[in-house]
């Protein structure tokens, strides 16, 4: 009995947490997304009374999400996020294994000044680092300052407000959260499995994609996962460094919140996105979990 | 500069505060627009202590607003946007009582804002001034000669004239209510129409122009108009002002001027209110009746190159300033400046959706 209570006091934290911090505001903006636009404070009606503890008289209703399904601007911006996002975490991956690799096959030395190298950049807030992009890239920036001088080129680059911009930037500031979960999976890796793999006779290429790889497979979703979600609500580097033709689904929802006080449609659009993110999430647990 | 402004606010934050018995103030007013002294004389002279935090759209401030329990003690939304917020109840009545120095202000200019605000009961004007047209006057001529029309919206809104400007860079405000009522008036729409037909007209042309405007945003300009990073800016006029004084300051060669462009303009008002839940409501009126003090409101417009609506003030503002028809633009020019209308909701989602059908081509 003892033991018991100790371990709903074990997992009881966490569960508050969770409820205050993430049902609780779910369901605000849940309810929001079901109201009507109103010129108030504030700007939505309520959609039930309080009759005592319990609600009465409903009045929400799902126009908000058909109005979604009306305009494609709200579809297009959803697509392109996903294909920012993919594309950013394709090339996070390509980055960041070879160094995730070299990490773990260091020496205990060097491994801990390497990574502490990664995880040097998050002591200083994201947004200073993506101001300090901009100063790189910009039409005076140190990039196209030092080509020029060096004569590679003889025009200035458009290097901001380009995808160029917005999808180095992304894979700059996230490729952290790819580099380190891959970390943590190599470094586990039992050498002896390549040992043995040389010995029955497979070359370094062939041991390395039917050994290592398959193995990483854990890192490679968990730093595909890490990266992928942030990166497709991504409202700040959009907005800074992307140009004007850049329709993702954070500035979209910037433009329902503030432009058209939308608060209702913005509520809406933030649920879908949501589901977006978290329903392929329970697919791929149930698969993993299934495979298991 | 704007970064400078607000360190100087900190510090004359974090320097005069010897009275906080005095209590505080929390004021939320655009960027780059105030002098760099206008807190610290305040807080010298009452021992208030004042946080002063900056904002570069009327959205992001309405937003806080209708969200409630901003904060602050003292905003500054544009009249048009203010008219609507007060529908919503967002704001407390003035005490004119307390505002002695109300006397001082224009009574035309307070006529106009009338509109917005029956009777002057929740606003008075901060500064006010127009949307027009900041330009390198170097690299204009480069481009187009001296016939460039520099006088007129076709230097930004005709596709040949924008084509050829591209290279060095056009950027236009993030505000879709002045900037598509502005290529209205281009059109020869009445800029003032909230019809949808209309919007989508100016967004048509506004499309076509497009692909030869490097962004849109509404502070980052001042800086690239002065470095040359940019070369035409549809803006506000006391911003481009300040662009050309860091030109002139750096001595890079570049040379900034604005103009109302002889078509018309948006001209604004910024209106001083004070929100329903302000918690510091004896202290804003005491802010509110410093600021409207000739001298102070005089060193303000020294400053930011904007116009104030205090006649007294008119005495002690720099000559160079007076003369300036872009800042206080002579009789005729007036007579072709428009006020935005209040949007209701569906104006305001008709003209959004334009805006973003411009900037995304969706």
């Amino acid at each position: 009995m003892a033991q018991r209570l100790k371990r709903y006091l074990v997992i009881l934290p966490p569960f508050a947490w969770l409820l205050l911090f993430f049902l609780i505001p779910f369901f605000v903006v849940f309810q929001v997304s079901l109201a009507d636009l109103r010129l108030q404070r504030p700007p939505f009606s309520p959609i039930f009374d309080w009759d005592g503890w319990w609600p009465t008289n409903f009045t929400g209703d799902l126009e908000n999400y058909w109005f979604l399904l009306e305009d494609s601007l709200y579809i297009n911006s959803y697509l392109n996020s996903l294909k920012t996002a993919f594309f950013s975490s394709l090339v996070c991956l390509a980055v960041g294994y070879p160094i995730a690799y070299v990490i773990a096959r260091a020496t205990p030395n060097w491994r801990n000044t390497l990574l502490l190298l990664v995880i040097l950049p998050f002591w200083t807030s994201s947004l200073l680092r993506i101001y300090a992009l901009i100063g790189m890239y910009s039409t005076n920036g140190f990039i196209n300052t030092s080509l020029l001088n060096i004569g590679i080129i003889s025009e200035p680059l458009q290097l901001m407000n380009t995808d160029f911009a917005v999808y180095s930037a992304i894979v700059i500031t996230y490729l952290p959260l790819m580099i380190l979960p891959l970390y943590s999976t190599l470094q586990k890796l039992d050498e002896d499995l390549l040992e043995a793999s040389s010995d029955l006779g497979a070359s370094p290429f062939q041991s390395f994609w039917q050994v290592t790889l398959p193995l990483s497979a854990p890192g490679i979703v968990a730093g595909c996962l890490l990266v992928f979600i942030p990166a497709v609500g991504e409202y700040v580097i959009p907005a800074l460094m992307g140009g004007p033709g850049q329709l993702m689904i954070g500035k979209t929802l910037w433009t329902e919140y503030f432009n058209n006080r939308d608060w209702p449609l913005a509520s809406s659009v933030a649920m879908i996105m949501l589901a977006v993110l978290v329903i392929p999430m329970m697919w791929l647990r149930n698969a993993q979990s299934a495979r298991d | 500069m704007k970064l400078k402004t607000i360190l100087m606010a900190t510090a004359a934050v974090a320097i005069a505060s010897p009275a906080a018995a005095e209590g505080t103030l929390n004021i939320y007013n655009w960027s780059d627009y105030i002098a760099e002294d206008t807190i610290q004389k305040f807080e010298e002279k009452t021992g208030i202590k004042v946080t002063y935090d900056v904002f570069d759209s009327n959205e992001v401030l309405e937003a806080k607003l209708l969200a409630g329990s901003s904060g602050y003690d003292l905003v500054v939304p544009s009249a048009s946007f203010m008219a609507r917020q007060i529908q919503a109840g967002v704001f407390q009545k003035l005490d004119k009582s307390k505002l002695p120095n109300i006397k001082n202000l224009d009574s035309a200019i307070m006529g106009n804002v009338a509109e917005f605000d029956p009777g002057n009961e929740h606003g008075v004007v901060y500064m006010w001034g127009t949307t027009g047209i900041g330009y390198n006057e170097e690299k204009i001529a480069e481009r187009l000669g001296d016939s460039a029309p520099t006088d007129s919206w076709a230097l930004v809104f005709d596709e040949g004239n924008a084509a050829k400007l591209a290279d060095c860079g056009i950027s236009m405000l993030d505000a879709p209510t002045e900037i598509i009522p502005a290529a209205m008036n281009y059109l020869g729409l009445d800029p003032k129409s909230k019809n949808a037909e209309d919007f989508k007209k100016a967004a048509d042309l506004l499309a076509k122009v497009k692909p030869h405007v490097r962004y849109f945003h509404s502070s980052q300009y001042i800086n690239d108009l002065a470095n040359g990073d940019v070369c035409v800016s549809v803006g506000w006029s006391g911003d481009i002002f300040q662009a050309r004084d860091r030109a002139d300051e750096a001595e890079n060669g570049n040379t900034i001027s604005y103009v109302i462009p002889k078509e018309g303009a948006l001209s604004w008002f910024d209106m001083m209110v004070i929100p329903a839940d302000a918690a510091n409501v004896e202290n804003a009126h005491k802010f509110l009746d410093f600021l409207m003090d000739a001298q102070i409101t005089a060193d303000i417009t020294n400053y930011v190159w904007y116009a104030s609506a205090n006649i007294p003030a008119l005495e002690l503002i720099e000559q160079e300033i007076l003369d300036d028809p872009g800042i206080f633009p002579p009789d005729d020019v007036k007579e072709k400046l428009w006020v935005a209308p209040v949007y209701e909701a569906r104006a305001d989602r008709a003209i959004n959706r334009e805006w973003t059908r411009v900037k995304t081509g969706q």
